[in-house]
């Protein structure tokens, strides 16, 4: 019975080819609209560690206080010198670091014709690299003892280790960064979470997407080397800056992420705890003149909290989807137009014995075929919008979008499922029509 | 519009399809006007003047690769700039922190006392000599220029103590809307005053996003070279015409000076009508998306129409033979059905503004965008009710066709 109702369908579609073209390609231009800004959305809002999203966790500390606070109420959104620091070195956490951004010039080794080119990475503490789950082609990062002993080591990505060494294990060579050399420890697999969660307060690029980081220097040696922050200094206005670098470090002006890992709600709680009693601390030394305003993050309330998903990607996918709903109310139109017109049809199979249930399942059947079509078209048309999202969007997020096998597949489940929906009203109608009053008007 | 007695009657018998045509006029309203009004915004912010001659402006992103002092660092800019301006075409070059449109920089707060708490406003400062005025094309309106005695060289993180400032027009009025500001003192958060000297008519900061929006319009010109051993942009004008030519010898001088520096190959010599196109990426992208979505939904929208009138027609020839045969006449019966979707399409373009203001409220309140001018509902409203006539008019034609001979058939 199946197969035939799905005959009768195409057999009925093809008799208003007009009526036809017009549902399916509203229902492939609805859904091809809301896939195409479903995929930017879910590009750009995905979980970038789900397995570590909940113990993952930021640090943050008020010290400009509620008169210069940037956000109302809300702490700076990255720390000073003094208390990274201070965090840092309380070991309060099962793993803990702290980093900033730098741009370093690699000096390529025998001069000749290659000239220097510049990377960017993060000045960080050791747990960096466990912490955030850093695959390792080549060695491993370094551990605390480096961080303490400010060592000449570091780590480098898998793009540079190509361009100076060949792709060659490179554990134990040199690299002059800056004109200072350091030992390469280890050489990380390629690695550029989107979006960057862990550095979003000093990416400067497009919602926390850039290119992938390719140095990893100590944090201790990059202060001793005066390395200045090639991410985003910010001074909120709590003090006006102060003279030179020492002055720098200790002044108010915040320019270095931390993050911390606990792994059960006690851990949570009690890392709270430390960091309202540290607060209290300044306040009572005199350096916070207001009561303590921390917060301890994980990685999707930070997410959330950056705003990372711009609103032009809310906004288009809000209207993408009212979009789809309009096509879908045009569907129901039609489908009623279609289905009434073929009333005494419908008269004459009531009264040789087809069921109510019958009818019912024959223009659902019918309807099916439409979204299956309507499906096709949008997979076609949404294919075809993918190289058009880089009118839309900026390259760095265009390139994210893509069209897997996940998304054909749900590109054709919705369009089936939706029109199945729009379907029910114009078939509950079709099934009420009355046998006896359309064979007697005929 | 003596049938609309009639039409009511008969649009009661039809009740799925009238609210089903209704209610997509309604959406669609809802979305077009909000639409238009994305549109509108977006084109007006990306048309935003910069105040610069950009089609003749080269950025220059100049990064040292060795450790260098202040002074050094000095030196080196002097050579560089000299050996720039002697490229054939080039009318004249400064360095500078940031330029108009570069995304991010040195924005601060900005106070009228020394001891003021509360920032009077914020400002984007631009660092950089007397040599910027000419190499930007900015255009002086009072004031004078700085004097190269004026210009100091200063570290990245050095205190901020400048003897003067030029601001743009836009921030003069925000800080002394009641008389010039020409020779007044503003404080950057500590007690050093600092004399506005010029006053230029415009000059956009480094970010017209919306976290910059706080500093929209309002940039002030330091006399102070921020040199860091990081690095810093060279600006340069070229003579109209000549902008590609001197972009392709740049780095070429540039290395001749001393090669122990960076140019990147991908961004670092970039001409002004490049930055300014990606700098509003987003905003063209929006305005494109909104126009699309527009034009698909109104066809979508005029073909459903036309898909359920042509339906109607087709259930009614009966109805309208027998009319005909009774006396009516061809445009009767046109305008039966032009009046009825004026009808229903009146009462979806009334549901729709309730829609379309509602839609707008979740925008104002989730995405900080403005409120929905009037004039757009407006022309929503005209479009709709348009193209409500323009799509029933090919299947009330073909009814008035029908002839009244249909109404003896098959009775």
């Amino acid at each position: 019975m199946f197969g035939y109702y799905v005959q009768l369908g195409v057999r009925s579609l093809k008799r208003n080819p007009w009526l036809t073209a017009l549902m399916v390609m509203a229902i492939g231009f609805g859904v091809a609209a809301s896939m195409i800004t479903y995929s930017v959305f879910r590009a750009i809002s995905g979980n970038p560690i789900p397995e570590k999203s909940e113990r993952l966790r930021v640090p943050q500390l008020d010290n400009w206080g509620p008169e210069h606070a940037r956000a109302l109420g809300e702490p700076a959104e990255a720390l000073t010198y003094t208390d990274a620091i201070a965090l840092w070195k309380a070991h309060q956490a099962r793993m803990q670091t702290i980093f900033y951004e730098v741009t370093l010039s690699v000096i390529p080794e025998h001069g000749g014709s290659s000239v220097p080119f510049n990377m960017s990475g993060y000045a960080a503490t050791g747990d960096f690299f466990r912490m955030f789950d850093v695959p390792f082609l080549y060695g491993s990062g370094w551990n605390q003892s480096d961080d303490e002993g400010h060592a000449d080591v570091a780590v480098i990505g898998r793009d540079l280790n190509e361009r100076l060494f060949k792709g060659a294990n490179s554990v134990g060579r040199e690299i002059n960064l800056r004109g200072h050399s350091y030992r390469i420890v280890g050489v990380t697999d390629h690695w550029d979470p989107k979006p960057r969660y862990f550095d979003l307060f000093s990416m400067f690029t497009v919602n926390g997407i850039g290119d992938a980081s390719q140095i990893y220097v100590p944090f201790s040696k990059a202060i001793d080397l005066k390395l200045d922050t090639g991410g985003r200094n910010s001074c909120g206005g709590a003090s006006s800056l102060n003279a030179g670098w020492d002055g720098w470090l200790r002044g108010e002006c915040v320019w270095i992420s931390m993050w911390v890992q606990l792994d059960t709600p006690a851990e949570v709680e009690r890392y709270r705890q430390y960091l309202r009693n540290y607060a209290e601390q300044m306040q009572q030394s005199g350096r916070f003149q207001w009561a303590p305003n921390v917060r301890l993050r994980n990685v999707t309330e930070w997410l959330d909290y950056e705003k990372v998903v711009p609103p032009e990607s809310r906004i288009s996918l809000v209207v993408a989807l009212g979009f789809f709903g309009i096509c879908l109310i045009n569907t129901i139109g039609l489908l009623l137009a279609k289905f009434m017109r073929r009333a005494p049809e419908i008269g004459v199979r009531r009264a040789l014995g087809a069921s109510r249930r019958e009818v019912y399942l024959q223009f659902l059947i019918e309807a099916s075929t439409v979204g299956l079509a309507g499906g096709l078209l949008g997979v076609l048309l949404t294919t075809i919008g993918m190289f058009g999202v880089g009118l839309i969007f900026e390259p760095q997020i265009a390139k994210l979008a893509h069209l897997d096998v996940s998304l054909v597949v749900l590109t054709i489940v919705v369009a089936v499922l939706a029109t199945v929906l729009a379907a029910f009203y114009p078939t509950w109608k079709a099934a009420q029509v009355q046998p006896a009053w359309q064979l007697k008007s005929n | 519009m003596l049938q609309i007695r009639p039409i009511v009657t008969a649009l009661r018998r039809h009740k799925a399809g009238t609210i089903l045509i209704a209610l997509q006029i309604a959406l669609t309203l809802a979305i077009i006007c909000n639409a238009f009004s994305i549109i509108q915004q977006r084109l007006a912010h990306l048309s935003q003047p910069s105040g610069i001659d950009e089609a003749n402006i080269i950025v220059v992103q100049n990064e040292w690769a060795k450790p260098m002092s202040t002074q050094q660092v000095n030196a080196q800019v002097d050579t560089d700039l000299e050996a720039l301006r002697h490229i054939a075409g080039v009318r004249d070059a400064a360095i500078s922190n940031a330029y108009p449109l570069r995304g991010n920089g040195w924005d601060d707060r900005i106070m009228l006392k020394p001891d003021q708490l509360k920032p009077t406003t914020s400002t984007a400062l631009f660092f950089s000599d007397e040599r910027l005025l000419d190499t930007l094309g900015v255009h002086l309106i009072a004031g004078r220029n700085f004097l190269p005695g004026e210009i100091k060289a200063m570290d990245v993180r050095d205190e901020l103590s400048p003897p003067s400032a030029i601001v743009t027009q836009a921030l003069a009025m925000h800080l002394f809307p009641n008389g010039s500001a020409l020779g007044k003192s503003i404080y950057f958060g500590d007690a050093h005053p600092v004399t506005i000297v010029g006053i230029v008519e415009t000059l956009q900061p480094h970010s017209v996003d919306r976290w910059a929006s706080g500093f929209a319009s309002q940039t002030t010109i330091l006399p102070c070279r921020l040199l860091s051993d990081w690095g810093n942009y060279y600006l340069i004008r070229t003579e109209p015409g000549q902008i590609d030519a001197v972009a392709a010898k740049v780095r070429q001088t540039l290395f001749a000076q001393d090669a122990i520096r960076v140019i990147s190959d991908k961004d670092g010599i970039q001409e002004f009508p490049q930055i300014r196109k990606e700098a509003y990426e987003r905003d063209r992208g929006m305005a494109v998306l909104m126009g699309i979505v527009c034009v698909v939904l109104l066809s979508i929208t005029a073909a459903g129409i036309v898909g359920l009138t042509s339906f109607w027609v087709g259930q009614r020839r009966k109805q309208i033979g027998v009319r005909r045969a009774l006396g009516a006449r061809r445009s009767d019966i046109l305008s039966y059905f032009l009046t009825e979707n004026l009808l229903i399409s009146g009462g979806g373009a009334l549901v729709g503004i309730v829609f379309a203001m509602g839609l707008n409220l979740w925008l104002v309140t989730r995405f900080e965008m403005q409120r929905l001018s009037l004039a757009y509902v407006l022309i929503g409203v005209v479009m709709l009710l348009l193209l409500g006539q323009g799509s029933v008019l090919a299947p009330a034609m073909r009814a008035s066709k029908v002839p009244p001979v249909e109404a003896t058939r098959s009775i």
